[in-house]
């Protein structure tokens, strides 16, 4: 399956790579792992791809990475559609201090306006 | 995140645990402090055991006894608040103060059996109550935007819409006047 992982760098977006790059190598997916612009990260875009290469070369599947540009949701949404992507993937959300998960607003954004498959990692 | 706002004069007045009062079913209830026993933390461990899925929110409470654990040892920490609704040695609900930079985290729980009978209502006010009297300025919390009783529940006690472009509704209340700052005039 060709699957699009978008990662801006916030904790759930780390473990959602994990999980992406163990289950692509087991499924046998194509995987594009886009690097986007979130404002609200702790991780600069290239401490991310250098997380995300160091993750890969355990690996042994079909990437590729590439750095996306722009407002992060809408750009990954038209990646996917525009380029025939079968599913998106993305962070599950944060959880606040009591426990709770909340999604972020490009998780949101995506799961309301994608025309493509998404599964949020839990 | 982004920054939270809160209303600028304070709510005060709560009473504070212990509280006790007759439910609208005619059951006693006492609303304590948790006290940190085994017995107490085993009780609640029971209680979101037997909790409806149906009533989680956001996630919690867990749905295992496993992940219940966890999320009870977190929240029942050492600078966490938390009160429990009694009824006799049963625990009706609880309510709990998690602590996030200079404010709190709310949330309350009250098992299905224990819900419609008034308990929220007291819960909620000896939990600020409780706040308050521990030096509390700021509490907040989310809830889903569809919980009508809920989010009417909050704004009675004095919370007001803090962030509404989210998912949920996030409120926030002020327990305490901004401390002045030293340059004020």
């Amino acid at each position: 399956m060709k699957v699009l992982l978008g990662i801006g760098g916030s904790e759930d977006s780390i473990q959602a790579l994990e999980k992406t790059v163990d289950r692509a190598e087991s499924a046998g997916d194509n995987l594009t792992v886009a690097i986007l612009q979130n404002p609200n990260a702790d991780r600069t875009p290239d401490e991310i791809e250098s997380q995300v290469r160091e993750y890969l070369t355990d690996h042994t599947i079909e990437s590729s990475i590439r750095h996306v540009e722009g407002d992060p949701g809408s750009m990954l949404v038209d990646i996917a559609e525009s380029e025939g992507y079968e599913k998106i993937v993305i962070g599950g959300g944060q959880r606040s201090p009591m426990g709770k998960i909340q999604l972020g607003q490009i998780a949101e954004f995506v799961l309301l306006n994608s025309h493509t498959t998404v599964t949020l990692v839990r | 995140m982004t920054d939270r706002r809160y209303p600028t004069e304070p709510t005060e007045g709560f009473e504070t645990p212990p509280v006790s009062f007759t439910d609208r079913t005619g059951r006693t209830i006492t609303i304590r402090p948790y006290d940190g026993t085994d017995s107490a933390f085993e009780t609640l461990v029971e209680m979101y055991e037997a909790f409806d899925p149906a009533d989680r929110a956001q996630g919690i409470p867990p749905g295992q006894e496993p992940q219940i654990r966890s999320w009870l040892e977190t929240i029942l920490g050492n600078n966490c608040l938390n009160i429990i609704a009694w009824d006799g040695g049963t625990a009706a609900g609880h309510a709990t103060l998690v602590p996030d930079g200079d404010a709190y985290e709310l949330a309350i729980f009250v098992l299905q059996a224990y819900q419609e009978a008034g308990i929220g209502t007291h819960l909620i006010e000896a939990l600020l109550g409780h706040g308050a009297a521990n030096g509390i300025e700021k509490v907040w919390l989310t809830v889903e935007r569809w919980n009508r009783p809920a989010v009417g529940l909050y704004k009675k006690v004095g919370f007001e819409t803090s962030n509404a472009e989210s998912f949920e509704l996030e409120m926030a209340i002020r327990l305490a006047a901004e401390p002045v700052s030293d340059d004020s005039e």
